[in-house]
């Protein structure tokens, strides 16, 4: 198809859907809709981070979710309370698949924990804030944290807890770095507003609290990879291969005191832009670390994002070494491409995912010759479509400024700029870019459908219009789109396979996808009679 | 050790639940609604409510659970979620046409104060509701009970909306079958077919919940129970709660507002129950208990009877929901196991005066309701004594495995074993695989760890 009719086709596809909208939700809806024309000047925009319209089955959760679950959830050794009736603790336990290896037996892991204050009525009557200093005294008795979370569910702003007090005056009661969350799920419009109200709070409580860290020559903290199916296992061995030390990761297979020394790195780098950028941020204000994103999904782009790092620190050694490695592994990876390719070359994908995961996993199906017909974010922002050239433009809504910015001075004791200014600009000059993400928009084709905040009824007109091959959502979508006879790859729980992160990784999913696009089960939908197919057996007559 | 931090020694705790048995009540009211034909659950209240109940759902059944939620933000707890849940219900018809919309709130809406039954009628005045199409609701705050309270209040939504008396009795019976599996609502509905009964069961998620892969997505299924059913519930003859949490509430309602008698049963689950569901069943609709099924129970007395060595004494810790707790440790005690350890998070006195009569001949049972009886401390009474067999959902995996001792799945949610959508455990049938289940768990162990003179051919 021409790309001019693509562009008619996902136009039409765009007003049958708007159409079918009362006259009030059309309207609000029809912004978060772009059929994408990269070349475009001005270039297109897109409404994101916008409230969700109720009755319209959204895949997004809230800000607890973001906070308690993506961000705070895969640390070990932090101790997190939710304030709250019992729920919202007992779904994000253990639920999210961030896996963890503590160093030894001996060491702390609290996941497998799910503390909660579980309040009652006669606690949202009177008050919850007695019921939480008695949870933590009982919890800081029984497990001896370093630090403590604490998790305010919807209830708790509404009847005034101030758990920010309770922590404050159970931190030196008890000596345990206790810190408090205002991550009510109303918050915001999903869990985006979780994980910037997370950022601040580990900022503000944790991050430059320590005074050492693991040593190296080429210090790194990674932002924002949460060690979905061991994706940070894979990263720490890769970057080990390279000689590069991972100082703490935010927050997949971390620690407490990673956190806390996570300003001690000579870089910051950026996996999943949407629900980190903050920390990336403010340490480089603070503390003079640089940041960059970077992106490990993909072969490609795990080798570019290597050769970046190295060419950061600008040391002859370490691009050599980087150099053997992507060369070693590639070698793996063209091998398993060159069976894969031919098997799903030409096949097409959806993704309405997450923050960032809709944009980085178009890299893979690049990879395997298959072709991305429409995508969207789940929770992302502008920026994240459009690239954060924009953020200047974005409007700051009633619902974004519920959540604090922190403003942020270099530290007079601790700032230190891992270059110099010369050092900046002649990196510069070569074409390095600092805080740089281009977003999703740009790299998708001409005539794709972009959509952000998609739901269910959208997503049936999508699939029925383009056919897709393989659609990419989460637990909620999978058996909805199965049932339609095509396989849902899960983006958040990777359907309890991976890694997928880092070259290994790659190669994970190239299998797995090619598995679920062959796979025989979906030839048995229909019954033989169904399909008039003759019987293979042979009716033997009597004695014939 | 995965939960290498729970201590030996037990401290009573005022203030903190750790790994709870239960949770809240919203997930219940919306698997009940799941439950009726055609109908639409929506939560009122933040939209992480519904996107955690959504997917906890699913990952149980491996099934589409369609929801919708009122997505408050910060302006909706101040103001009130009125707007939302008009423009919700606007939406909602438009887009995915159901016959129903079940409205349960949330602690969020709850606290607030939303008076849902004043923004309903509301919607009808503006016009919102097509002709036909209906909005139930029921209210579920989060801090009261738990997930079981909820699904109690949603089915007495269901009574409340529905159920009319016109004043000619039919003669069906009503059956609650409560929270119970999919398999479970369609083998209550076929003993009762077995026995030549007209009935009505409400909620019914099988053919919803259980859907055949056909290539096709049906919005909401083709089962549930119709809003006719739900209807003539007012003139049946008698109605069968099976459950004293989940069911009874509705089936008091029903008997207040339309004067159907109410049997209070348990959950038929293992002999005893069954037995009482069987025999009442006969008694009430005025039939003879066929031979076809005498011949059922049969097969499984004689299943026990043929193995009941491998059974006797057996220690057992359990955690779940009352209604299946009470019939499944009478049936282990009518075994010859012992329930040591049980604890549910579902408060409620009835627990305790119930398992006091079924633990009568196990004088070292400890069983516990409500806030602190959860999961940490069942594990801690393990620590101090250990038992053969634990039985509960699946975060039981992680006890099992720390200690060593066989897990069986049941109850909710089981979120990496199928069958249990599929396979009931209600029924002598049920009764029969719990018994398979049971003695492939303690002799898969004593398999695996028999020393190799002592590892046996046959059991």
């Amino acid at each position: 198809m021409s790309v001019e009719n693509k562009i008619k086709e996902a136009q039409s596809i765009k007003d049958q859907m708007l159409g079918a909208y009362p006259t009030k939700t059309a309207r609000k809806r029809q912004k978060q809709f772009v059929v994408n024309e990269p070349d475009q000047e001005p270039k297109q925009e897109i409404q994101a981070n916008m409230r969700t319209l109720p009755g319209i089955i959204t895949q997004r959760g809230c800000t607890y979710a973001g906070c308690k679950g993506v961000v705070l959830g895969p640390t070990r050794d932090i101790l997190n309370i939710t304030h709250g009736p019992i729920g919202c603790g007992y779904y994000s336990w253990l639920t999210r698949r961030n896996q963890t290896r503590p160093e030894s037996d001996k060491d702390v892991n609290f996941m497998t924990y799910c503390l909660s204050t579980d309040m009652q009525d006669e606690n949202i009557i009177f008050g919850g804030e007695k019921k939480l200093k008695k949870a933590i005294e009982e919890a800081v008795d029984i497990f001896h944290p370093k630090a403590v979370g604490v998790f305010s569910t919807c209830p708790v702003g509404l009847i005034g807890d101030d758990v920010h007090a309770v922590s404050r005056e159970m931190s030196e009661k008890t000596g345990v770095n206790v810190f408090g969350f205002s991550c009510e799920g109303y918050k915001g419009v999903s869990q985006s507003a979780g994980h910037h109200i997370a950022n601040n709070q580990l900022f503000k409580h944790v991050v430059g609290k320590g005074t050492t860290c693991a040593q190296g020559k080429f210090k790194v903290a990674m932002l924002g990879e949460y060690n979905i199916g061991g994706d940070a296992f894979a990263l720490e061995e890769l970057f080990k291969k390279c000689g590069i030390t991972v100082v703490a990761t935010f927050s997949g297979n971390s620690t407490y005191d990673q956190f806390a020394s996570a300003h001690l790195a000579d870089l910051t780098v950026v996996m999943c832009h949407r629900s980190i950028n903050y920390v990336a941020d403010m340490i480089e204000k603070k503390y003079g670390v640089p940041w960059f994103k970077v992106n490990f999904i993909g072969a490609e782009a795990s080798a570019k994002s290597l050769r970046k790092i190295a060419d950061y620190f600008e040391d002859a050694d370490l691009k050599a070494k980087v150099e053997k490695v992507i060369s070693q592994e590639m070698a793996k990876v063209k091998y398993e491409l060159a069976i894969i390719r031919p098997k799903v070359e030409g096949k097409t994908a959806m993704l309405f995912v997450g923050g960032s995961r809709a944009h980085h996993y178009q890299e893979l199906f690049r990879e395997m010759g298959m072709k991305v017909l429409a995508a969207g974010y789940e929770f992302a922002h502008r920026d994240d479509y459009e690239g954060r050239e924009v953020l200047p433009t974005i409007k700051v809504d009633a619902d974004s400024r519920n959540i604090e910015e922190l403003h942020v001075e270099p530290d007079p004791l601790e700032y230190r700029p891992r270059k110099t200014k010369e050092q900046m600009e002649k990196l510069a000059q070569r074409g390095f870019e600092f805080r740089d993400y281009k977003g999703m928009m740009p790299e998708m084709d001409k005539g794709t459908l972009v959509i952000d905040d998609i739901n269910h009824f959208e997503t049936e007109i999508i699939i029925e219009k383009y056919k897709p091959d393989i659609f990419c959502a989460g637990i909620k979508e999978k058996y909805v789109i199965q049932k339609l006879g095509m396989p849902l790859k899960q983006l958040h729980n990777y359907d309890y396979g991976g890694p997928y992160a880092s070259f290994e990784g790659a190669i994970n999913f190239y299998q797995d996808v090619e598995r679920m696009l062959n796979s025989r089960v979906w030839k048995h939908i229909k019954a033989p009679w169904q399909k008039h197919e003759p019987l293979a057996a042979v009716f033997i007559n009597g004695a014939n | 050790m995965l939960l290498r931090h729970t201590p030996k020694e037990i401290k009573e705790r005022e203030a903190l639940t750790i790994n709870p048995a239960k949770t809240c009540q919203p997930i219940g009211a919306m698997y009940a609604a799941l439950g009726l034909h055609h109908c639409l659950p929506h939560s009122h209240g933040s939209q992480g409510c519904c996107a955690y109940h959504r997917s906890m759902l699913t990952r149980h059944y491996k099934e589409p659970v369609m929801a919708t939620t009122s997505s408050f933000t910060e302006g909706s707890a101040v103001f009130g979620g009125q707007a939302n849940l008009l423009s919700a219900v606007e939406n909602i018809f438009a887009l995915y046409k159901p016959d129903i919309i079940a409205v349960h709130t949330t602690c969020l809406s709850e606290t607030i104060g939303d008076d849902v039954t004043q923004i309903v009628s509301k919607a009808i005045e503006e016009g919102k509701v097509p002709a036909g199409k209906y909005i139930i609701h029921a209210n579920t705050p989060s801090y009261i009970g738990s997930h079981v309270t909820g699904f109690a209040n949603m089915v007495k939504g269901m009574v409340k909306y529905f159920s009319i008396r016109t004043g000619v009795k039919d003669n069906r019976i009503n059956i609650i079958p409560g929270w119970v599996e999919p398999s479970d609502m369609r083998e209550i509905k076929r003993l009762v077919e077995e026995m030549n009964i007209q009935s009505i069961m409400f909620p019914d998620t099988s053919e919803i919940m259980d859907r055949p892969q056909t290539g096709k997505f049906e919005m909401y299924g083709t089962g549930g129970t119709t809003i006719d059913e739900l209807r003539a519930t007012g003139d049946s003859m008698a109605t069968l709660a099976l459950g004293h949490d989940a069911s009874v509430p509705a089936g008091e309602l029903l008997d207040a507002k339309c004067k159907v008698k109410l049997y209070d049963l348990d959950v038929p689950i293992g002999l005893g129950a069954t037995d009482r569901f069987i025999q009442t069943l006969g008694e009430v609709a005025d039939v003879t208990i066929p031979d076809s099924i005498e011949r059922e129970r049969g097969r499984l007395v004689d299943i026990l009877t043929d193995n009941e060595q491998y059974f006797y004494n057996k220690r057992v810790a359990l955690f779940g929901d009352p209604d299946q707790l009470i019939p499944i440790c009478e049936f282990l005690v009518d075994i010859g196991m012992r329930p040591v350890y049980v604890v549910t998070g579902t408060p409620g006195k009835y627990f305790d005066e119930r398992m006091r009569k079924v633990l009568e001949s196990i004088p070292e049972a400890k069983f516990r309701q409500g806030a602190q009886a959860d999961m940490f401390l069942m594990h801690q009474w393990i620590k101090n004594e250990a038992v053969d067999l634990l039985i509960g959902n699946t975060w039981g995996k992680y006890i099992a495995r720390d200690e060593n001792i066989p897990l069986i799945r049941f109850g909710f949610p089981i979120m990496d074993r199928v069958g249990h959508s599929y396979f009931p455990n209600v029924g002598y049938m049920g009764a029969i695989r719990l018994v398979e289940k049971l003695m492939n768990a303690l002799l898969d162990k004593r398999d695996r760890e028999a020393p190799e003179e002592k590892f046996e051919l046959t059991f």
